[in-house]
């Protein structure tokens, strides 16, 4: 028996927005979408009104006023002339440069420990395992204030470094080149005496000297690539390899010598002068114990990300390469982290965020990133509140979204290619 | 989620602050308790006892508000705030009043919208080094690190006055005045620089006073006083005038120990008016007419308050200077109760 399959198609009425499945939950999600676009737009109106209440407005004119106050650590030129921007611009600096220098060593030294945590040897993989219990338990915060406590407590005082009567207190470590004072750590800096002209931008100025080396270098490493290339095509077809050590040695080191030299580069070494160490490169113990600890407790996160990572690889990958005859460092660099990559990388790119994120809390060491500057003092110096935070609250949003783009890209570009 | 959280702490905030824009006195009275905003911790002006109990010379002034306003002075309840939380605590109404060492200035008085009720402590910015530093003048400072309070007026004249001077110093930001004192203790700066009479009381606090000197320079004018939101006037004329009702009270010679013995024997015209005997002055206000004799009793006049604080017998032996009355060469100077 025959059914008509094809039904007069229902008109389409008001009531079938509720009662026909077809339309419920596309009905459903509009009521939703315009009850959350009142309640933001009443949430909205409601700061405004009560701003208004209190004669206050919303108005970031004062970002272009005068500063008037001094930031310790500035990578870009700054004085208290400056504008609020632009101490909120070396705060933000600040905040990337302790990011990127943690979120590197942490994820080293979290890949080294990750691996020593599956050691054989009972020791280093326990070792390794009270290490990772330990940071990962304990508030970030703690381990921030208990390094920067360490420094200011248990090194001598820059005065102790004078040397009176032919005797000074405290000795500097490294040949005289080093000074770990309760402030900074003070170690000699790299200095051009006839450096290239620097390209100044109002932002931040170019010094084309490091451009130069930069290029210089990456263009030595490239040849010494085409030298070992050949040397590779030689000992295939020959079936000897050219002795190459000395050329790449050559290659790699004397067009950079050479051109430091010409530039006339030397070390300047801190010297105690007055208060506190003058000359080389002084780095501020706020700086270096918020870097210490992020890097340290990020490390043990790592560890253990890797370690999961490595895991989750079958037991019949290395198997195979041992059947192959790979020694067991091979084994690991050739076979397995490539392949625990996959697993390793996505929460990865979620700890390097964190991490980003948790530079904030250099406040407690009065670190002066980001939070420090437009979140602190000039919060605190203009009476912006509302401004400051919405302000500092995108621009976290927008790191943190620029970071995610790109380790993304790198996921999907080292994930398992399906076809 | 975490939006609706944000938006929710945010409207939370935007409904308290409405609320308190109503009348301030009635909202005080209601609560039966004065939301007084003040030091986390400065020896003599506000800082918590052994017991846990706020003394000091501003909290004094909270006392003598709560005092004229509920006649108890122990209806305050104390918020601490640090240089940075102060002002957001009083502009969203968390504090009914700040008294917490605040400098009065233009921009905090027109921009953020603050009204001075007067000035209590008429003060200046020094530095303190210690001794053995060698140090005998401010101008000398060149190179050194130095302490700084974040959030305060003397961040931004401690910039002014290198700068004038073309000499350089590395800053080192901190929360507040505790913290101050441990990083200037362990070393980690050369100097501690805030208002003179904060250098005092840090000093005193400090293991060995003796070891430290307070520089000869004044770099700023740091007028102190209470102060209250805009836009509530009656509530400023309280603070005010209870102000310059123990600054009165010194002036005709009204002690905690005397007040109810005047009070009974006096003919001048305008004790009886502070005290509340004859005219209405209170009733101007919202207040009992005995309001200024409550502030005065509960911990005596303008001169009491600072020599049982800060003066010359207490640890951080400040004199009066400036804050001595007009007659006796200072600036302290109430305006006729009539």
């Amino acid at each position: 028996m025959a059914v008509a399959n094809d039904l007069p198609k229902p008109e389409f009425r008001l009531s079938a927005l509720i009662y026909d499945t077809r339309y419920r939950a596309i009905t459903i999600q509009v009521i939703v979408l315009i009850l959350a676009l009142l309640f933001a737009a009443w949430l909205m109106e409601n700061v405004r009104s009560n701003l208004a209440l209190k004669g206050k407005d919303i108005d970031f004119s004062f970002l272009w006023r005068r500063a008037g106050y001094d930031i310790g650590q500035h990578l870009i030129p700054y004085t208290n002339d400056s504008p609020h921007i632009r101490a909120a611009f070396v705060g933000l600096i600040n905040t990337m440069v302790v990011a990127v220098v943690a979120s590197i060593l942490s994820t080293i030294l979290g890949v080294f420990l990750g691996v020593l945590r599956l050691s054989k040897n009972w020791i280093v993989s326990r070792l390794v395992g009270v290490y990772v219990e330990m940071f990962r338990n304990v508030p970030l915060l703690l381990w921030i204030i208990l390094t920067s406590a360490i420094f200011s407590e248990s090194r001598p005082q820059p005065k102790d470094f004078k040397v009176i009567d032919g005797v000074a207190k405290a000795d500097m470590s490294f040949w005289n080149s080093v000074a770990i004072t309760n402030r900074s750590s003070n170690v000699p800096m790299p200095v051009l005496d006839r450096p290239l002209p620097t390209i100044d931008t109002p932002w931040f100025s170019i010094s084309t000297s490091l451009v130069a080396i930069a290029v210089l270098l990456g263009a030595s490493i490239w040849a010494n690539r085409l030298l070992l290339r050949r040397a590779t095509a030689i000992q295939q077809a020959t079936g000897l390899r050219p002795t190459t050590w000395w050329q790449s040695t050559a290659i790699l080191i004397v067009p950079t010598l050479a051109a430091l030299i010409a530039m006339g580069f030397h070390l300047d070494y801190p010297v105690f002068k007055g208060f506190n160490f003058q000359g080389g490169l002084s780095f501020d113990h706020a700086f270096t114990s918020l870097t210490i600890s992020l890097t340290l407790y990020y490390a043990a996160v790592t560890a253990e990300i890797v370690r999961s990572g490595i895991q989750a690889i079958s037991r019949g990958q290395s198997e195979a390469a041992f059947a192959l005859g790979l020694r067991p460092g091979r084994v690991m660099s050739l076979i397995i982290l490539p392949q625990a990559l996959r697993v390793i990388i996505p929460p990865m790119i979620s700890q390097w965020l964190s991490l980003t994120k948790d530079t904030s809390l250099g406040i407690a060491v009065s670190y002066l990133d980001l939070r420090g500057t437009l979140g602190g003092i000039t919060l605190n110096q203009t009476g912006r509140e509302l401004e400051c935070m919405v302000l500092m609250m995108m621009i976290y949003l927008i790191i943190s979204l620029i970071i995610s783009a790109i380790a993304n890209a790198y996921n999907s570009s080292v994930k398992l290619k399906e076809r | 989620m975490k939006n609706t959280v944000f938006f929710g702490t945010l409207a939370t905030g935007a409904l308290l602050a409405g609320i308190a824009a109503a009348g301030t006195l009635d909202d005080v009275k209601a609560r039966g308790v004065l939301n007084c905003g003040v030091h986390t911790g400065l020896t003599g002006f506000g800082a918590p006892d052994a017991n846990g109990d706020y003394q000091g010379f501003d909290v004094d002034i909270c006392k003598a508000v709560a005092a004229a306003i509920f006649g108890d002075q122990s209806k305050v309840k104390y918020v601490p705030t640090t240089g940075e939380t102060r002002f957001t605590a009083l502009a969203s109404g968390e504090v009914d009043l700040l008294v917490r060492t605040s400098t009065w200035t233009y921009s905090r008085d027109t921009d953020l919208k603050f009204d001075w009720a007067g000035v209590n402590y008429y003060d200046g910015q020094g530095f303190m080094v210690r001794k053995d530093l060698g140090v005998s003048s401010a101008k000398e400072l060149d190179g050194a690190t130095i302490c700084i309070q974040t959030g305060t007026t003397t961040e931004l004249n401690l910039a002014d006055y290198f700068k004038s001077n073309n000499i350089k110093y590395t800053p080192v930001t901190v929360a507040d005045d505790a913290d101050a004192q441990r990083q200037f203790l362990a070393g980690a700066c050369d100097a501690y620089t805030t208002d003179a009479s904060g250098l005092a009381a840090s000093r005193a606090t400090l293991p060995k006073p003796d070891d430290y000197v307070i520089l000869p320079e004044i770099i700023s004018k740091e007028p102190l006083g209470p102060l209250v939101r805009h836009g509530d006037n009656n509530w400023g004329d309280i603070v005010r005038w209870t102000f310059y009702a123990l600054l009165a009270a010194e002036e005709k010679g009204i002690t905690k120990a005397n007040i109810e013995e005047v009070a009974s024997s006096t003919t001048d015209p305008e004790v009886r008016r502070i005290l509340g005997i004859e005219g209405d002055e209170g009733k101007m206000m919202g207040l009992d007419n005995n309001w200024a004799k409550n502030a005065i009793a509960a911990n005596g006049n303008y001169g009491e308050i600072f020599e049982a604080n800060i003066g010359s017998a207490t640890p951080i032996k400040l004199a009066r200077g400036l804050n001595a009355l007009w007659t006796q060469g200072g600036l302290q100077y109430s305006p006729p109760f009539r």
